[in-house]
């Protein structure tokens, strides 16, 4: 067991685990440092380039198979006449997604992570050396297929969204709760099986994820079959422009400078 | 999620504040987890006794206080106790929340041993003989 934390002592190597000694400590440190701070330093020098250049990134995150890089391909379908986008595609394996993504005419750039099961700031740091932001609106970074690891991660994203399938049970985030407290918008995707998958409540689904004291907004997309995409996209143009608005407000210090005559 | 890299990333800090005070060794790591951390205190503990090997922190012990969660309420201002997947306010049952203390995942405090000859504080100049 134990083999995704890599720790386990065995009879084997317990000898190779040194005890701690009666030393006597000279001095006691007081710290109070995230201990992913090497990773969030990271993603806030990402996050620093996307203002410089007014993009809005969004981290799309959700189980295997959740339809995200379906939805993706329908959001390009639908807003690249209006808006420049770019996506950074996040799998163990394959780069089958950033090539889906660069058939409708849209930069990708595919992380293969050979077994890390989330992307992290460092990872998307070097996607971005292949991908100029100038020029561009949105940036997508489609998380690895995952709902424990990824949302501990920050990228350097202004906004999670989280997708929960009609295809999962409607208790996800009950299940899943550091993920789903994460998300800023949760899409429930494949919305269009719900008359089909009868067990499925979506209303339990939003009291579950009311529970976990979020107001993130639970919308309905459905990207493939009867394309039915207006809330979602209705919610990424009122983000990008509320974010830029927010990026052109002069810091605090700067309002009403005028010198008097 | 990942304790054996929380606690590389661990011991990396460790390190540089046990360089930074010229220590030779390490005695005792605390580490706070809250219990929304998506760390596991126990797996923590496990993964940092093999991954302290070979570190200035080979002989340290870790201790692990795991923090319980406490939200504050936007509605009523109340300040209560949570469950992972229940943060609501446990005064108003409002879900209009949000988490004071329980999702931490820091270095709280670090024990150094530190040899006489180096035992100088930053603020503490060496006097000129």
């Amino acid at each position: 067991m134990c083999e995704t934390c890599g720790c386990t002592i065995t009879a084997g190597n317990a000898h190779l685990a040194g005890e701690a000694h009666g030393a006597s400590p000279r001095a006691t440190v007081e710290v109070f440092q995230d201990l992913l701070i090497a990773n969030d330093r990271v993603a806030q020098h990402n996050r620093e380039h996307f203002d410089e250049h007014g993009v809005l990134s969004i981290n799309l995150m959700s189980s295997p198979g959740a339809g995200k890089t379906t939805l993706l391909e329908a959001t390009i379908l639908a807003l690249r006449d209006r808006y420049r986008i770019a996506v950074i595609e996040g799998d163990l394996e394959t780069d089958n997604d950033a090539t889906r993504i660069r058939a409708h005419g849209v930069p990708a750039v595919q992380i293969t992570t050979g077994t890390a099961c989330h992307l992290d700031a460092h990872l998307v740091h070097q996607a971005l050396h292949d991908l100029p932001l100038a020029g561009l609106d949105l940036l997508f970074i489609e998380n690895v297929g995952n709902l424990v690891c990824p949302a501990s991660f920050d990228l350097g994203q202004h906004r999670n969204v989280v997708l929960l399938c009609t295809t999962e049970g409607d208790d996800k985030p009950a299940k899943y709760p550091v993920m789903f407290r994460a998300a800023d918008l949760v899409v429930l995707s494949k919305a269009d099986l719900l008359g089909i998958l009868e067990d499925f409540d979506p209303a339990r689904a939003e009291a579950a994820l009311r529970a976990l004291g979020r107001e993130a907004p639970m919308i309905r997309a459905a990207a493939r079959r009867a394309p039915a995409l207006e809330s979602w996209l209705a919610w990424l143009e009122q983000e990008l422009a509320a974010h830029r608005a927010a990026l052109c407000e002069p810091e605090p210090s700067s309002r009403g400078a005028t010198v008097a005559a | 999620m990942h304790e054996l890299s929380v606690c590389q990333a661990l011991l990396q800090e460790v390190a540089k504040i046990a360089t930074n005070h010229g220590a030779s060794a390490v005695g005792r790591v605390t580490v706070e987890v809250g219990l929304l951390s998506g760390v596991e205190p126990e797996l923590l503990s496990r993964a940092f006794e093999i991954a302290r090997l070979g570190t200035c922190a080979a002989r340290a012990s870790l201790v692990v206080k795991a923090l319980e969660i406490t939200v504050r309420c936007a509605d009523c201002g109340a300040e209560s106790r949570a469950e992972p997947n229940c943060l609501l306010c446990a005064a108003c049952g409002g879900y209009r929340t949000r988490v004071v203390e329980g999702d931490e995942l820091r270095l709280r405090a670090v024990e150094l041993e530190i040899p006489e000859a180096q035992a100088v504080p930053e603020a503490q100049a060496v006097p000129a003989t």
